[in-house]
């Protein structure tokens, strides 16, 4: 029984946050790397692109609270979402034409386009604290728990409960739809073909007629809409702050570079990668050593690794290993 | 009048400080100049980096904080209860975790390559990581509890923090060799991508650690800097207290404006020697190379150029010029406070500031970082002013309210806005590349 307790404390404290922490680094991660692969460059303002349609959907939802529409037991954000993704795609193209598009026309370096992000990030992340504030905002109602601690340890008669919240399910639903549509797009659809053509090789993908505005503008709207869903399904999760969508880029970066900066499979192996690795080394495996070792052997440590403030360390030791071993990535990106 | 159009720049910079003096005070005046002469030795430090290689990091604030921690280190109180409970066993640690580091560094490149080797490796950095652990743990415990409202660290060595300002520079070079290894020579986003996150842990670790420096519990009373006198000490010194007498000045103003006119002067100092030690530099066989390498690295490596090696070579000086103006920062505002060193603040500032100036040209990097800083700090008392003039006509209510919060935030707007005019009209900035 001992053993099956260990196990229902390591789904507990690491597999269930772990799949819906990843599943909304992998949405994230996609559009990062989407964007590298058409645009060819390092978004630093995807962040700030999650929060910007957070916020829109935060507002969204009061306002279907306010006239009384909910979703039963599902989040009033989900009703929101897509008028928020609305919004968050209305922005990036906004940006694009007024800004990328100049860059793209005159050729600039990549590393100019990347320093023109971090401009936008600026201007997205003032937009946004004049928009919401900067304190925190909880938006999440709807049933809480999709399994209920207490019902899990009645059925099971276990002494460790487990606990599914909503919003973890629905991340990695979400995830799993999103992953499946996209791939499918890429895979199947013309537009999706000469997308990855025009990634591929742009010289070739020009001859062969492909429009390469019409390209962008789909990379855009995706990597927009996926922002928006991630944004959304972390706040849900974790409750919002603006400012906390800037320290999400690292992992994601992260996330994108070890799976090979331009794959989009990639992104999402990476992105499951970065998030275990994060709740391994961060948890406290007390509590799952003391159903498998007798409890003189373990003295009173809590053992962990590292405290949770270094979150950020464990992604970026990611990084370093993959830059060090192999900077093209699991996948071999570009 | 072209011939002339930099130092109407400069004199125009010069006429915001002198107004903020004459219609504000001139307290405040000095105060910004004080902010703005660092900014624009941090602006040097990244115009070496971005103007002269065409390296683009993102962990200014890093080399900023270690900067204020060199201060911390050279100068702040001992705690000899503190450093007996567990200081030497913390550098035990330490060291120990640095030669595991060098000797899995050395054995990856002894091993032969494959499964076993990675296997091997990470075991033994585990195994190294649990040792490390079992050292430091108990005695970071030790440290903190010594007298965790006032210490709880293992203090500084208590000496002139003069002296901290090249060490802030050689902890800032330090960190910048690391990460200039392994991020260099790879893709250009690379770098900047790892620069954000050595900053983003450098400024966790001084947040959270508090034997090191107290943490979020801030580090207060660091000494002020060889000449610079303290106000109190002034206001009772009759060598300073007659002249002032004779000229009609109220003393305590006039104490702290001679201390603010002291470190103006010598922050000036060190802006003058390396805006001439840059200048020479750049007008150099060296500085040619640098710009040829930065124009085409592939041409540049057919002449026989180590192109890697000078990359890291300038990303390391760039970055030792950032952590001496952090130090000088944390020296002149005498408390270390990890929770202000935020990467908008003082990464992506600095960035508009020599994108601004002009990059590549170090006078235009100095003129960048005094107009911004100018801005930047001038916001906080003309934003509410302008917001309050704008909302005049409405009435009151949530919207007036609203508004006037939000003028806090346009300061990020204003700066994000300003960045992309200027490297869309005028990509060259306000003093342009000779």
């Amino acid at each position: 029984m001992d053993i099956l307790n260990a196990l229902v404390a390591f789904l507990n404290f690491v597999v269930v946050p772990g799949l819906a922490y990843g599943s909304q680094l992998a949405l994230g991660a996609l559009g990062i790397t989407l964007i590298f692969s058409v645009l060819r460059f390092s978004n630093f303002a995807h962040g700030d692109t999650m929060a910007f349609g957070t916020a829109f959907v935060i507002l969204f939802t009061w306002w279907f609270q306010s006239m009384g529409i909910t979703a039963g037991p599902l989040p009033t954000a989900l009703l929101a979402l897509p008028l928020g993704i609305l919004v968050t795609v209305a922005m990036v193209l906004a940006t694009d034409r007024m800004v990328y598009r100049f860059y793209r026309k005159q050729r600039a370096k990549p590393i100019i386009v990347v320093i023109v992000s971090t401009g936008v990030m600026f201007v997205m992340n003032g937009l946004v604290r004049m928009i919401i504030g900067t304190s925190e905002q909880n938006f999440t109602d709807g049933a809480r728990m999709m399994l209920n601690p207490q019902d899990f340890k009645a059925a099971t008669g276990l002494a460790e409960p487990l606990a599914i919240k909503t919003t973890q399910a629905l991340s990695l639903g979400a995830a799993v739809i999103c992953c499946a549509l996209l791939f499918w797009f890429l895979q199947r659809t013309r537009t999706g073909k000469s997308m990855r053509a025009y990634s591929d090789n742009e010289d070739l993908a020009l001859l062969s007629g492909i429009n390469p505005e019409r390209v962008v503008r789909i990379t855009w709207i995706i990597a927009g809409a996926l922002a928006c869903i991630a944004g959304t399904l972390y706040g849900l999760d974790k409750s919002y702050r603006g400012v906390v969508y800037f320290s999400l880029l690292m992992p994601m970066f992260a996330a994108a570079i070890v799976g090979g900066l331009g794959s989009p499979l990639g992104a999402v192996v990476g992105s499951f990668i970065v998030a275990f690795s994060e709740l391994i080394v961060t948890s406290a495996w007390k509590k799952i050593f003391g159903y498998l070792f007798p409890p003189e052997w373990l003295g009173d440590g809590l053992y962990q690794a590292l405290s949770t403030d270094y979150k950020v360390a464990v992604s970026f030791g990611i990084l370093i290993i993959v830059l060090l071993i192999r900077p093209q990535g699991i996948y071999g990106g570009k | 009048m072209a011939r002339y159009r930099n130092l109407w720049l400069f004199a125009g910079v010069a006429l915001l400080f002198i107004l903020t003096g004459a219609l504000q005070s001139w307290n405040l005046s000095l105060n910004i100049l004080n902010l703005a002469l660092l900014s624009a030795i941090m602006a040097i430090g990244v115009n070496i980096q971005w103007g002269y290689a065409g390296l683009f990091s993102t962990g200014i604030v890093g080399s900023v904080a270690l900067g204020g921690l060199a201060v911390v280190l050279v100068s702040s109180k001992p705690v000899p209860e503190g450093w007996a409970a567990g200081g030497p066993r913390i550098f035990g640690a330490l060291l120990f975790g640095a030669l595991a580091i060098a000797l899995a560094v050395w054995l990856y490149r002894k091993l032969k390559p494959g499964a076993a080797r990675t296997l091997a490796l990470t075991l033994f950095l585990i195994v190294a990581f649990f040792i490390y652990r079992m050292i430091l743990d108990p005695a970071v415990l030790a440290v903190e509890a010594n007298n965790p409202a006032q210490a709880g660290n293992i203090g500084g060595l208590g000496l002139n923090s003069l002296l901290a300002w090249p060490v802030g520079a050689a902890l800032a070079a330090a960190a910048a060799w690391v990460i200039g290894k392994i991020a260099l020579g790879l893709r250009e986003d690379y770098l900047a991508i790892a620069t954000l996150g050595i900053a983003e842990i450098i400024v966790t670790v001084m947040r959270n650690e508090d034997w090191l420096d107290r943490g979020v519990k801030n580090l207060i009373d660091l000494p002020r800097p060889w000449p610079v006198p303290k106000e109190i000490d002034l206001q009772t010194n009759p060598a300073f207290l007659e002249p002032v007498a004779s000229l009609g000045l109220d003393p305590v103003t006039a104490s702290t404006i001679m201390v603010k006119l002291l470190y103006a002067t010598m922050f000036g100092l060190v802006l003058l020697l390396l805006v001439w030690g840059c200048e020479r530099a750049l007008n150099s066989p060296w500085g040619r190379m640098v710009r040829a390498i930065r124009d085409n690295e592939i041409s540049a490596a057919a002449m026989g150029k180590d192109v890697k090696f000078r990359h890291l070579q300038i990303f390391i000086i760039g970055s030792a010029v950032v952590g001496l103006a952090g130090a000088m920062m944390t020296s002149m505002e005498g408390q270390l406070t990890p929770p202000s060193y935020l990467p908008l603040r003082f990464t992506f500032l600095i960035w508009v500031m020599v994108i601004v100036g002009g990059s590549g040209n170090n006078w235009g990097a100095i003129l960048g970082g005094l107009l911004i800083g100018w801005l930047y700090l001038a916001v906080e008392f003309l934003g509410p002013h302008l917001m309050e003039v704008l909302t005049s006509g409405l009435p009151a209510g949530a919207l007036k309210d609203h508004l006037k919060d939000t003028a806090a935030h346009m300061r990020l707007l204003t700066l994000g806005v300003v960045l992309l005019l200027v490297l869309r009209f005028a990509p060259k900035g306000l003093i342009p590349e000779k």
